[in-house]
C-alpha cells in the first residue's frame, strides 16, 4: 500500500449492453501524476472502462472511487464529480456552434461560475501554448482533425481536472496528424497530469505511460511496467495481441 | 498558371463545349416558342378566355378592391405577428416538457403528448369554430377577433411546432451530450448551451415551411367574422360575382411568403457555409 490513496480506482467493475457483459470484474488504479495505458483490441472494453470510470454510462456493479469519495454511489450528484474530471473522444466532439474559444471555456463559464473574463484569459494562455490561439475565434470546422483533438484537449484540462481520461484520442486522425495530438498529451504528462489512456500507439504507450493495463473481453488479463507487458508478455493473449499489432 | 498556353487537343475540347452550348440555347429557345404556340391556340385563342380574364384578372375591379383588402390584409399580420410569438413560446414548452426524463415528470409527458397527437389530427377549420364560437359562450361575452385567431392559430400550430423543435433536439448527435455531460454540465445546462442551439439550426427549414403555412392559415379567420383580406374580398365579389378580388387577396398572400421562403433558403445557405453540417463532429 502507498502512503497516498489512488487518485482513481475501481474495483470489480461490471458491465453489460444487453446480453453482452463488456466488463467483467475489472479493477484499476490510478495515481496521481501517473499515466495509466489501457491497451487491448477493438471491443475488449477499453472505451467502456473509460466512460464508466467518468461517470457517462451506469455501472451493474463494483465501485469506483474518485480520491477517497465513493462516485458510484448513485446519491453522489454525477455533474459534480464529472465537473472534476477531464474527458476528450476519438471524434473530438467539439461542439459545431461554438467557437473554439468558447468551447474550451464553456465548463469554466456554465459549471464553475468563473467570470467570462478570466475564463478566456485562461483559455488563451492554453492555446497559445498550443498554438492554437490565432484559432480561438473560429468554428471548429475550420480546423484540421489534429487541431480539433488538441483544443478538444485544452477544453478537457482548463478546468484542472483531476484525472484526464482519454478515449483512443488519435484513432479518428490522419496518419501525419498523430504526432501533434501525442506530442501534447506528452507534455501534459511531463507537467505531471494524471492520465488514464486507451490507445492503439503502442509505441507511445511504452514511451509515456507509468503502467499498462492489457484489456481482453472485458477481463485485465496482464497489467504491469510498460517494459514488462511489451518486452515481456506472461500471457499467450497478450503475445498474441501484440504480436497482431506490430504486424 | 497565367502564362499556361491550352494545347491544340484543349482549344478543340472548348470548341466542341461551346458548340454544345449553342446548341442547347437554340432548343431551349425552339421548345419555349412551340410551348407558347400551343398555350395561345389550346387557352388564349379560345372564346371562354375573354370570360376567364374578365372574371378572375379585371383591372379596375382589383384597383377598386385593393384599398379594402389591403386593410383586412393588415389584420392578418397583426394575427400572424402575435401568433409567430405565442406559438413559439408555447412549442417551445411544449417540446421540452416532452423531452423531460424522471417519474415525476411522467403525467406532463403524457399529457404534451397528447396534446399535440390532438391538435394535430384536429383540422384547423374544427379549432376555429370551437375556438372562436364556443370560447365567447363559455365566457359570456364578446371576444377580439383578433385575440380569438390568436389563440386557434397557437393551438393548432404549436403542435405543429412542437413536434420539429422536438425532432431537432432528438436530432443533434448523441456524441454531443456526451462531451458536455463530460464537462459536468447538468441537463438544463446541456439543453439551453449544447443541444437547443444546434437543434434550432437543424430546425429552421421545417420552421420556415409551418412559419410559411402559418401566413396562408391566418386568412381563415374570416370565418369567425374578421374583416380580413379574405373577407373583404367576399364582399367586394359579392357586388357583382367577379372573382377579381379573391386573386388580389391571394397575391397578397403570395407576395407575404416569398420573402420567407427566400430568408429560409438565404439562411440554410449560410449556415452550410459557416459550419459543415456534415463533418464528423
Amino acid at each position: 500500500m502507498s502512503a497516498a490513496a489512488p487518485a482513481l480506482r475501481a474495483e470489480g467493475l461490471w458491465k453489460s449492453f444487453g446480453e453482452r457483459a463488456v466488463l467483467r470484474g475489472v479493477s484499476v488504479e490510478l495515481h496521481a501524476h501517473r499515466v495509466v495505458a489501457l491497451i487491448g483490441a477493438s471491443g475488449s472494453g477499453k472505451s467502456t472502462l473509460l466512460r464508466c470510470l467518468g461517470l457517462l454510462e451506469p455501472i451493474d456493479d463494483g465501485q469506483i472511487f474518485l480520491g477517497d469519495e465513493d462516485i458510484s454511489d448513485p446519491r453522489v450528484d454525477g455533474n459534480r464529480v464529472r465537473a472534476r474530471l477531464g474527458a476528450v473522444f476519438q471524434s473530438y466532439n467539439l461542439f459545431p456552434h461554438l467557437s473554439v474559444l468558447d468551447n474550451v471555456t464553456l465548463a469554466s463559464r456554465v459549471v464553475h461560475r468563473m467570470p467570462r473574463k478570466d475564463a478566456e484569459a485562461r483559455a488563451l494562455a492554453l492555446l497559445e501554448r498550443i498554438g492554437l490561439a490565432s484559432y480561438a475565434k473560429v468554428h471548429p470546422d475550420r480546423l484540421s482533425g489534429g487541431q480539433q483533438q488538441r483544443a478538444a484537449i485544452v477544453r478537457a484540462i482548463v478546468t484542472d481536472p483531476e484525472v484526464l481520461l482519454l478515449d483512443e484520442i488519435t484513432s479518428a486522425l490522419d496518419p501525419e496528424l498523430v504526432g501533434e495530438v501525442l506530442e501534447l498529451v506528452r507534455s501534459l504528462a511531463a507537467d505531471g497530469a494524471t492520465i488514464l489512456m486507451a490507445t492503439h500507439e503502442m509505441a507511445f504507450a511504452r514511451d509515456v505511460a507509468d503502467h499498462v493495463v492489457f484489456l481482453d473481453d472485458g477481463v485485465i488479463v496482464e497489467e504491469g511496467a510498460p517494459a514488462s507487458v511489451f518486452g515481456a508478455p506472461e500471457h499467450a493473449r497478450t503475445r498474441a495481441f501484440l504480436a497482431r499489432v506490430s504486424g | 498558371m497565367t502564362s499556361h498556353t491550352p494545347s491544340a487537343l484543349e482549344l478543340d475540347r472548348r470548341a466542341y463545349r461551346r458548340g454544345r452550348e449553342r446548341r442547347s440555347v437554340l432548343v431551349a429557345i425552339g421548345s419555349t416558342l412551340a410551348f407558347a404556340a400551343v398555350v395561345w391556340v389550346t387557352v388564349i385563342a379560345t372564346p371562354g378566355w375573354a370570360q376567364v380574364q374578365e372574371t378572375f384578372f379585371d383591372p379596375e375591379t382589383a384597383i377598386a378592391a385593393l384599398p379594402k383588402v389591403w386593410a383586412g390584409f393588415l389584420v392578418n399580420l397583426q394575427v400572424l405577428a402575435i401568433s409567430v410569438v405565442t406559438v413559439a413560446i408555447a412549442a417551445l414548452l411544449i417540446a421540452v416538457l416532452r423531452t423531460l426524463r424522471g417519474p415525476v415528470f411522467f403525467p406532463v409527458r403524457v399529457l404534451a403528448a397528447v396534446y399535440t397527437d390532438l391538435f394535430r389530427g384536429f383540422p384547423f377549420i374544427i379549432v376555429l369554430y370551437l375556438v372562436g364560437f364556443g370560447l365567447p359562450t363559455i365566457v359570456g361575452q364578446r371576444i377580439d377577433v383578433i385575440l380569438l385567431g390568436v389563440i386557434a392559430v397557437t393551438l393548432t400550430y404549436s403542435s405543429y411546432v412542437a413536434e420539429v423543435i422536438r425532432a431537432g433536439i432528438e436530432a443533434v448527435h448523441p456524441s454531443q451530450r456526451l462531451a458536455a455531460r463530460a464537462l459536468g454540465l447538468g441537463y438544463v445546462q446541456t439543453i439551453r448551451r449544447v443541444v437547443l442551439p444546434q437543434a434550432l439550426r437543424k430546425m429552421t427549414p421545417p420552421l420556415m415551411n409551418d412559419f410559411i403555412s402559418m401566413q396562408k392559415d391566418v386568412g381563415l379567420i374570416s370565418i369567425l367574422g374578421a374583416i380580413d383580406a379574405i373577407a373583404a374580398a367576399r364582399s367586394a365579389t359579392a357586388l357583382n360575382y367577379n372573382f377579381t378580388p379573391y386573386v388580389v387577396a391571394g397575391i397578397l398572400f403570395v407576395l407575404l411568403a416569398i420573402p420567407s421562403i427566400r430568408l429560409a433558403d438565404w439562411y440554410t445557405a449560410r449556415l452550410r457555409e459557416r459550419e459543415q453540417t456534415g463533418a464528423i463532429l
